[in-house]
C-alpha cells in the first residue's frame, strides 16, 4: 500500500527501456520516501522478466501473461492499471511518455480523478507551504517540465489527490540497477477481475513495427545539423563525419521542419533527449527547445558562422566558419590522426 | 453509410513555436498576451479529418467545441470558413485556470449535453501545454474508446471506423465501432484552406456576448439566418459542479516556473584555419574523445 508505482511497457516480450530508466527513478523515489517500488507488466508471452525488475530493486511485480494484453490495447490496460490502483492506493504512478504511456495514463487519470503530469524530464520529492491556506504538505512528488513549447520550465505538485501522476519523456532518466539485489515478491493478476468483454471493442487489424534504424540514444558520437546547414543536400557532410567518426546524425527542430532530415533524428524537448561523450553542433543556433536536448553531453563543438550564436556559450570549443569549410578539414585531420 | 454527427474539440492557443524575447517577461514567465492567438495546428488536423469524412458522406455534420474566452469564437468562424456546420463556444470565468482534469470534465459535459454524436475528433494536443490528455481523458468521462495518434482514416461502414495510427516506431491499423474518440496527430495532413462562398456565408457568424459589438443591420440577419447563431454555454448551462472547475477544482497546481538557465561554460574559441582545427583533432584523437 502507499507506493510508488511504475507502468511497465513490453516491447517483444521484454521490458522497453524506456520502463527501466523510469524504474531507476522510482527506486530512488522509493527510498527518499521511504517506501516500495512496485511494477505493473501487462504482456502476452513475456519472457523472464522477474529477475531484471529485481535487479533494478523492484519490490512488487504486478504480472499478467495474457493474449488480451499484446498488443497493447487502451481499454484492457486502463481498466487493469486503474484497478490496482484503487486497491494499492498508490502515492505515485509512473509512465513512460509515449505513445502508450501518453494513452493509457491520462485515461487512469480522468477515471481516479486524479491529476497528471505529462513528459517529466524530472522528479524529486519535496515539501510545499499553500500560499493561501498555509497548509503545509509534506513530501510531494515535484514534477519538472518544460512548459509553453519548451520556452520555461515549470514545477507542477497534486497536493490534494492521490496517487500523483506522471508521464516521463525518454532518455531523461538514468538507468541504473540497484547494488544490493533482493527477490521480491510476483504477485499474479487476475485479468477476468478486470477487463470485460467491452473492453476488447477497439481491434488491431494490421502492425508494421519496425525498428528504427537511427540509434541517437546509444550513440557516443552525435554530429548534429541546424537550418544553418543550408540544405538537405549540405547534410551529406554530416553523414560523411559521421561514418568517419563512428557517430549518428542529429538535427534540430528547424532542420527537421524545413525537410533536412526526418524526424527520428530530432534532438530537444519534442525530439529525444540525448548526452553522448561529444555532441557536434553545426549550424545549430541554439534555441532553448534543442539544448534542453543536448546539454548534458560531455563535450560540446559548436560550428557557426555567427560567433554570438546562443548555443556558444554551452560549447566546450567553438568554431568560426561554415560548416561546409570546418567538416571536410575536420575529416582530413582526423585521417591523418588516426593512420 | 449516411452521414455522421461529427464534433470536433478545439482550442485557441498562443503561438509558442516562435517565442521572441520580448514574449518573455524579466522573472523568466511568458506575456501571453504578447503571443498571437492561434487555432491549435493539430486541432486543425482532426478538423480536416472530419472534413474529408463530410466529402466522403454527404449529410456529415461537423460541430465544433472549444472551451475560452469569448474571443476564442474566433476559431470557430475559421472553422466555419473551413466547412465545419457550427459551433459551441463554452465560455465562464469560473473555467479559468482550468487544468486538463478539469477541461475534461467541463467538454465532457458539454458532449453530454449535445447527445447525437458518432465521433469526436480533436488534435492529439495543444501547443501550449503539449500534454495530449484533455482527449483521453474526456473519452474516459463519456464512457467511451478512445484511438489516439490517428494519422488517416480509411472508413467508416456500418457504424465500424477504421483508421492509422502513427506510433514512434511504426504504424497500427485499427478498427473500432463508433461512437468514439480520436486525436490526431502532426503527421496528418494540413487543413484545407477557407472556402469564398463559406466565407461570405458565415462572416457574420458570432455568439450572443460578441452580437452587441456588431452593427444593428447585422443582428437583425440573425432572426432570419439562424446558421450565424454560435451557441455559448456557461457553467450554468452545463449544470457543472464547482468542485470540479478551474483552480481550484484542478488537482495539478503550478507550484514554479523558471526561466531556462545553462551552465555557460569557458569556452574555447577556434577559427576554421587548418591550423586551429588540426590542433583541436589531434586533442580529442589524444583525449580519446573520438577514434
Amino acid at each position: 500500500m502507499n507506493n510508488v508505482f511504475v507502468y511497465c511497457e513490453i516491447e517483444e516480450g521484454k521490458i522497453a527501456e524506456v520502463s527501466l530508466e523510469i524504474l531507476s527513478k522510482g527506486r530512488s523515489l522509493a527510498n527518499d520516501l521511504k517506501c516500495e517500488l512496485e511494477a505493473i507488466v501487462l504482456g502476452n508471452k513475456i519472457k523472464d522478466v522477474e529477475d531484471e525488475l529485481f535487479g533494478f530493486g523492484v519490490d512488487i511485480i504486478h504480472i499478467a501473461d495474457d493474449k488480451r494484453l499484446y498488443p497493447y490495447l487502451t481499454l484492457p490496460h486502463a481498466a487493469i492499471v486503474s484497478g490496482i490502483f484503487e486497491e494499492e492506493k498508490p502515492k505515485v504512478g509512473l509512465f513512460g511518455a509515449t505513445s502508450i504511456g501518453r494513452d493509457l495514463a491520462p485515461r487512469v487519470s480522468s477515471k481516479l480523478m486524479c491529476g497528471l503530469t505529462a513528459d517529466c524530464t524530472e522528479l524529486e520529492i519535496g515539501d510545499y507551504t499553500d500560499k493561501k491556506s498555509k497548509k503545509e504538505y509534506k513530501d510531494l512528488l515535484m514534477q519538472i517540465r518544460p512548459a509553453f513549447g519548451g520556452n520555461i520550465i515549470a514545477t507542477i505538485i497534486t497536493p490534494d489527490t492521490l496517487p500523483q501522476l506522471a508521464t516521463v519523456r525518454e532518455g531523461v532518466m538514468k538507468k541504473e540497477t540497484v547494488k544490493k539485489v533482493k527477490k521480491g515478491k510476483v504477485v499474479k493478476i487476475k485479468v477476468d477481475d478486470y477487463v470485460s468483454e467491452t473492453d476488447m471493442v477497439v481491434k488491431i487489424i494490421e502492425r508494421h513495427i519496425e525498428k528504427s534504424e537511427v540509434d541517437l540514444k546509444n550513440s557516443n558520437i552525435i554530429i548534429s545539423g541546424g537550418y544553418g546547414v543550408g540544405s538537405k543536400d549540405d547534410f551529406n557532410l554530416l553523414y560523411e563525419l559521421s561514418d568517419v567518426l563512428g557517430g549518428e546524425v542529429g538535427a534540430s527542430r528547424a532542420a527537421v521542419d524545413a525537410g533536412f532530415v526526418d524526424h527520428n533524428r530530432q534532438v530537444g524537448q519534442t525530439g529525444l533527449t540525448v548526452r553522448p561523450k561529444l555532441y557536434i553542433a553545426c549550424g545549430i543556433s541554439g534555441q532553448i527547445q534543442h539544448t534542453a536536448g543536448m546539454d548534458k553531453s560531455a563535450m560540446i563543438i559548436s560550428i557557426n558562422t555567427d560567433p554570438h550564436a546562443p548555443i556558444n556559450k554551452i560549447a566546450d570549443y567553438v568554431i568560426n566558419g561554415k560548416v561546409g569549410t570546418v567538416i571536410p578539414k575536420m575529416i582530413k585531420s582526423y585521417k591523418e590522426h588516426t593512420k | 453509410m449516411s452521414g455522421l454527427k461529427i464534433i470536433v474539440l478545439a482550442k485557441q492557443v498562443p503561438d509558442t513555436r516562435n517565442v521572441g524575447k520580448d514574449a518573455m517577461k524579466a522573472n523568466g514567465t511568458v506575456n501571453r498576451a504578447a503571443l498571437p492567438a492561434i487555432f491549435n495546428p493539430e486541432d486543425l488536423k482532426a478538423l480536416e479529418q472530419a472534413l474529408l469524412l463530410k466529402d466522403k458522406y454527404p449529410g456529415t455534420t461537423i460541430t465544433l467545441v472549444t472551451m475560452g474566452p469569448v474571443r476564442a469564437a474566433s476559431i470557430i468562424r475559421e472553422a466555419m470558413f473551413r466547412g465545419a456546420d457550427g459551433g459551441i463556444l463554452i465560455t465562464d470565468r469560473k473555467f479559468a485556470g482550468s487544468d486538463t482534469l478539469a477541461t475534461s470534465y467541463v467538454l465532457s459535459l458539454a458532449i453530454k449535453k449535445i447527445k447525437k454524436y458518432d465521433l469526436i475528433l480533436a488534435g492529439r494536443q495543444a501547443i501550449d501545454g503539449d500534454t495530449a490528455q484533455v482527449g483521453p481523458q474526456s473519452a474516459e468521462k463519456l464512457n467511451i474508446p478512445q484511438i489516439t495518434y490517428v494519422e488517416e482514416i480509411i472508413s467508416v461502414e456500418k457504424n465500424k471506423i477504421t483508421a492509422v495510427r502513427r506510433l514512434e516506431n511504426g504504424v497500427e491499423t485499427v478498427e473500432a465501432k463508433l461512437p468514439l474518440l480520436m486525436t490526431v496527430t502532426a503527421s496528418a495532413p494540413d487543413c484545407r484552406s477557407r472556402n469564398a462562398k463559406f466565407l461570405m456565408k458565415y462572416k457574420h457568424a458570432c455568439t450572443p456576448s460578441e452580437m452587441h459589438h456588431e452593427s444593428e443591420d447585422y443582428i437583425s440577419l440573425h432572426d432570419t439566418r439562424h446558421y450565424l447563431d454560435i451557441i455559448e454555454w456557461d457553467i450554468n448551462d452545463l449544470k457543472a459542479d464547482d468542485v470540479y472547475l478551474g483552480l481550484s477544482g484542478s488537482p495539478t497546481k503550478v507550484k514554479q516556473v523558471t526561466n531556462i538557465v545553462f551552465t555557460t561554460k569557458d569556452s574555447k574559441v577556434l577559427e576554421a584555419t587548418d591550423k586551429d582545427i588540426d590542433q583541436l583533432m589531434a586533442e580529442l584523437v589524444e583525449h580519446h574523445n573520438i577514434g
